[in-house]
């Protein structure tokens, strides 16, 4: 579904990233792996569009997608929720979901999809209409992702959704993201809990300073003695 | 001062502050945008003027046909301004941006001078703008009622399409996060762009009417109401609508009540706009509408 090449990116004179190459498969949960500062993010900002890949190439169903402008990527059903929520804080709820359907038309289908981002959080169900700025750290980390999903993704990435929760709200984020991805959305994960999320992986890439060091089966390498070392703590 | 008089002078007060507001929406919008204060704004409502002037005397248009499309040529001006001066320099520091917004102006100005001449141009007044309207004692200009209608109307319309249009919604979002709006699919020039437009109609409207009230157009015009404007933004809280138009009323009543209770300062009258801001700026800094609660990030 997702075909990341050889990818480079450079911010001036730092090399970020250097030479990734990752495969997505459809109906799949793959997760990025690796330490602060590893490229995870800017692996999956380059996808969608926000920074200029200096070598590489990216396809997504086939097509490529490379230097494309991020509008006609989320068009094409691709979407990130990015790192540290990013809500529209001065917007309410509603208002931060509505805009999550800023480029469909299909008003009835954008119905049923709030009605089952609803479903899958029912917070935001019943605080519409609250400034998104005054929700707390977990609320707006679900509108973030229900946001996305009014998008409605084929494919949805998501950049360290669990950071700064709780340790029951990141249960309950993974469950979610479990959830979502039974519904037929793909799902790219970055995620600081590694165990969490090699755990609901079918698939994980470790990333090291811009480089893929391991990759391989999310239970594999959950039992691999230099994963379990560097990343799990055990 | 007696009732009559007070009420006369309340009459232009409301008049000439919904016409600061107006004008004040263009800087505020803008601001909220793209944290740049649009030093051109005042010679696009200038230009705004000239162009009402143009349509009704070298095209003999009907006043209505002629300030509509005063209004349409404003707008794509003002986008023009937007692409010429602000947009290259999207991605540079705030500073360059605002020397191209006063480069601009000075461009805008000057080249006003060459195109439109020095001498003052007289805006033909139709007669519906000009009627003396007898209220008991009181006697005033129709158009001094016809501004604040129009310019209640503009808000109207205005709010509707920031608050309850996706649009709206969209230029709210990119005002607060460029690249989280990007994500959303919104394409962020083109709400850019949005926004111009809506602020130099804004100006037009404003500019058109300020020449129906004081029809002699001189091609500086617009830096005088521009700086108060910016001044009435600022007043209300830059960034803010409703700031604006607070803003703006409350400079237009303090200057016009301020000449009618104390007439020997007539001379200084449009220094009591620096004065207020100076005290604003002394007193509330971010404006009357302005926040100062840290929002959770
Ligand atoms: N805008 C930028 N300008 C300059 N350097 C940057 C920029 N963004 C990221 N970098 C650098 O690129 C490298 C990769 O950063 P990235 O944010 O992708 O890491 P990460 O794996 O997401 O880390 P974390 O787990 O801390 O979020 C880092 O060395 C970082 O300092
Ligand atoms: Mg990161």
């Amino acid at each position: 579904m997702l075909r990341v090449e050889n990818l480079n990116v450079h911010y001036g004179g730092i090399h970020a990233l250097r030479g990734i190459t990752l495969d997505v498969e459809e109906g799949k949960i793959i997760s990025l792996i690796g330490a602060n500062g590893a490229g995870k993010s800017t692996t999956l900002r380059t996808i969608m569009g926000l920074e200029k890949p200096s070598k590489g190439k990216i396809i997504y169903n086939g097509k490529e997608i490379t230097g494309k402008q991020t509008k006609e990527i989320v068009k094409s059903n691709l979407v990130l929720v990015p790192e540290g929520r990013r809500v529209f804080t001065n917007l309410s709820v509603i208002e931060n979901l509505i805009l999550g359907s800023y480029i469909r038309n299909d008003a009835k289908e954008i119905q049923k999809d709030l009605d089952w981002v609803f479903e899958l959080f029912p917070i935001l169900k019943s605080r519409q209409e609250q400034k998104a700025g005054t929700m707390s750290g977990g609320e707006q980390q679900m509108l973030a992702v229900g946001r996305a999903l009014m998008t409605k993704p084929k494919l949805l990435m998501m950049d360290e959704p669990s950071l700064g929760l709780a340790p029951l709200i990141v249960k309950n984020i993974i469950e979610i993201i479990k959830k979502i991805n039974q519904e037929g959305v793909t799902i790219l994960l970055i995620e600081q809990n590694a165990k969490a999320s090699l755990e609901i992986s079918d698939y994980a890439y470790v990333l090291e300073t811009g480089e893929v060091f391991m990759e391989g089966k999310g239970m594999d390498l959950l039992n691999n003695e230099e994963v379990k070392k560097a990343y799990l703590g055990t | 001062m007696d009732l009559e008089l007070f009420l006369q002078q309340l009459a232009n007060a409301i008049s000439l502050g919904s016409l600061y507001a107006l004008l004040a929406i263009g800087y505020t919008m803008v601001y909220g945008i793209l944290r740049l204060i649009n030093f051109a704004h005042g010679d696009i409502f200038m230009f705004g003027t000239y162009m009402a002037f143009y349509m009704m005397t070298s095209f003999m248009l009907p006043w209505g046909a002629a300030f509509i499309i005063a209004i349409i040529l404003t707008i794509a001006f003002g986008v023009l301004v937007e692409k010429a001066a602000y947009k290259p320099l999207r991605n540079s520091p705030r500073m360059s941006i605002m020397i191209s917004a006063i480069g601009a102006s000075f461009l805008i100005e000057n080249l006003a001078i060459v195109v439109f001449g020095g001498r003052p141009k007289s805006l033909p007044v139709p007669d519906l703008f000009n009627r003396i309207i007898h209220i008991g004692n009181v006697s005033v200009v129709s158009i001094t009622f016809i501004t604040p209608i129009i310019t209640m109307v503009a808000l109207a319309i205005l709010m509707f399409i920031v608050n309850k249009t996706k649009t709206g919604m969209a230029m709210r979002a990119v005002s607060k996060d460029y690249e989280a709006a990007r994500l959303m699919g919104i394409d962020v020039n083109f709400i850019i762009t949005f926004t111009f437009a809506i602020g130099s109609a804004l100006a037009a409207i404003g500019g058109i009417m300020w020449g129906l009230k004081y029809p002699s157009l001189l091609p500086l015009m617009g830096v005088m109401p521009g700086l108060k404007c910016f001044i009435a933004a600022v007043i209300g809280g830059i960034g803010d609508i409703r700031g604006a138009v607070i803003g703006g009323f409350i400079l237009g009543l303090i200057e016009i009540m301020l000449i009618a209770v104390f007439p020997e300062l007539t001379g200084y009258r449009d220094a009591f706009a620096f004065v207020l801001l100076i005290v604003i700026l002394l007193v509330k800094p971010t404006g009357i509408m302005g926040k100062n609660i840290a929002e959770k990030v």
